[in-house]
């Protein structure tokens, strides 16, 4: 025991240095995925390759639909996820009561959040696909990612409400606001960086995802761009699952490419919402 | 206080009411609908056959065990470099690392947390798997370890954050205390700081856990797709099989309502309720310790 106390100076330096090397090893290979990602797939990237269609089996030409595809499911999701998410959040932040209903409501955002995305799949094509009857389209898999990216958004923006300071809601009930005019004129305004960054949070992960679309909306392949809702579309995500997985002979260059636009792609919202976040907080007057 | 809403104003509180509910909503929307593509499951197929070693439904096979058991060594996989992983970033973020690390080092494990499943399985496909066959002398990098270290890598990031959070959380008297009494800081974090934290260091290992026993593309493409039975820690460098990979490969091809189709959804209910048991769990753990520091507090 004494020596042990003569030695726990000596304790406390191995047991920083390791704490730190293990911090290190989850974090480098964080830096080595982009950058080697990045460095193998930047010499695929031309113009062609951004703005063409897929040719012979895949092999050789671009991946516009993909890209398009990502646009329009990405997109799909921010219609259904954002004002639903949003009314949920204002809901949970300004007129919940702290009673059994209230608390029923956060543990089904909680399994929410950890229920499988392939579950999520398979739920849409339950719903979505056969009962609703509207086939396997970018409308189904958007409202499959819509449900799935409802609780980042929901709970990221119910702690951006709640950090508005209590003074703000009683100032403006006290000068003849009603509830409604003081969370849409003030609270939200004063919440709209945090609700942002939640909102591209949420939708960089729909933006990324497969397994959700799987059954719901995705295409092999498709000749052209899809015209409604309707349609099947092509997805980044998918497209590099099923060129690093399905297609033989596949030149090892799209891969790559098609891995670093879809990593530029989710990377891009990662950092907006980042900035976001860190602006607001250093302009935060209160 | 709300004695005569306007009409707008009412429709307008109803509306985010029912927002508000909507999450109970589709919760029970999700359990519905997978009990009615999956429960036929059980009168075209006994329960005895469903619980068997064989997965072979071109043959009629719908022997569930072979998935359990290789969802469960490779979570267990990943849980075993998660979890001290993990926390020991979480430490370092929180009580360790000067602040100007803090701030490169936070953003960077978000960033893992937002890194597309498929694009770490295709490294896992063309870096990690040939890599590992030859290191480690295998037949085939296909294997329940490859996708154990890439699920380890996606429940990272929910552990830190997580149980980073947790520490935070512990009242900065309970460090100052014990750094008075003479402890070094090495001391101070693992007799007071973590002890105190424990509930929200156990909330983010289940929620990690929670995170790889459902991931589904990274290990459908790395872990070789052979669904035998895993039988002790061999298994873990052999090919196997998970429940996700099963459904997200095979349902592509089956026809709706056959057999092998309830079989699928069947599978998604087990699925359903083991991540339903594991949040239930971890929320109830938080819970907890919050009602503890009320008390502590009152």
């Amino acid at each position: 025991m004494k020596l042990f106390a003569q030695n726990r100076h000596i304790v406390q330096r191995l047991g920083f240095i390791a704490i730190t090397i293990m911090a290190l090893v989850t974090v480098l290979p964080i830096i080595g995925t982009v950058a080697f990602i990045l460095m193998k797939g930047g010499s695929a990237i031309s113009l062609e390759f951004l703005s063409g269609f897929p040719h012979d089996g895949m092999r050789t030409g671009g991946i516009l639909p993909a890209i398009i595809g990502t646009l329009y499911l990405t997109l799909g999701t921010a219609l259904f996820s954002v004002p639903l998410g949003i009314a949920a959040a204002i809901y949970l932040s300004e007129y919940a009561r702290d009673n059994q209903l209230t608390r029923l409501i956060r543990l089904a955002i909680i399994n929410l959040a950890g229920i499988p995305s392939v579950v999520y799949g398979l739920f849409g094509l339950g719903l979505f696909v056969l009962f609703l009857k509207f086939g396997t389209s970018i409308l189904a898999a958007s409202l499959t990612l819509s449900i799935m990216t409802l609780p980042v958004i929901i709970s990221t923006s119910e702690e951006a409400l709640r950090a508005v300071p209590q003074a703000f809601r009683t100032v403006s009930i006290s000068l003849g606001a009603t509830r409604w005019q003081t969370i849409s004129r003030i609270i939200l305004k004063e919440a709209l960086p945090g609700i942002l960054t939640g909102i591209i949070l949420g939708l960089e992960r729909a933006a990324g995802e497969t397994a959700p679309i799987l059954f719901t909306g995705a295409a092999f392949f498709l000749p052209q761009l899809p015209h409604s809702p309707f349609d099947a579309t092509m997805a980044l995500p998918y497209h590099l699952f099923v060129i690093s997985t399905q297609v033989p002979e596949m030149p090892i260059q799209i891969q790559y490419g098609t891995a670093l636009v879809l990593l530029v792609f989710v990377l891009t919202m990662n950092v907006i919402a980042t900035v976001i976040r860190s602006r607001a907080r250093a302009k935060r007057q209160w | 206080m709300e004695k005569s809403l306007s009409w707008p104003e009412f429709i307008i509180t109803r509306l985010i009411q029912s927002s508000g509910y909507s999450a109970i909503l589709f919760v029970a929307l999700i359990f519905f609908f997978l009990l009615r593509e999956g429960l036929p499951a059980l009168g075209e197929v006994d329960i005895s056959s469903l619980l068997n070693f064989r997965w072979y439904p071109i043959e009629s096979y719908f022997g569930i065990l072979p998935l359990i058991s290789g969802s469960l060594i490779v979570t267990l996989g990943a849980a075993l470099i998660a979890v001290p992983f993990g926390i020991g970033t979480a430490v370092y973020i929180s009580e360790v690392a000067p602040r100007w690390m803090r701030e490169i080092l936070k953003p960077l494990v978000e960033l893992l947390g937002g890194l597309p499943s498929v694009v770490l399985g295709f490294l896992g496909i063309l870096v990690l798997a040939p890599f590992l066959r030859v290191f480690l002398n295998l037949p085939t990098g296909l294997t329940a370890f490859t996708g154990s270290l890439l699920l380890g890598g996606i429940a990272v990031p929910t552990v830190v954050s997580v149980a980073e959070d947790a520490l935070d959380s512990v009242p900065r008297a309970y460090r100052e205390g014990a750094w008075a009494l003479g402890a070094t800081r090495w001391q101070t974090i693992w007799r007071v700081t973590l002890p105190a934290a424990k509930s929200g260091v156990l909330t983010a290992v289940m929620l990690g856990v929670g995170r790889a026993i459902g991931e589904t593309m990274t290990v459908m493409m790395v872990t070789g797709n052979a669904p035998v039975l895993a039988t002790g820690l061999g298994s873990l460098f052999a090919p196997v099989r998970t429940m996700t990979a099963t459904i997200a490969a095979e349902m592509g091809e089956v026809a709706n309502g056959s057999t092998h189709y309830h079989v699928l959804f069947f599978i998604g209910i087990v699925l359903f309720i083991i991540s339903l048991i594991v949040n239930v769990i971890a929320s109830s753990v938080v819970f907890r310790a919050k009602k503890r520091a009320e008390r502590i507090l009152s």
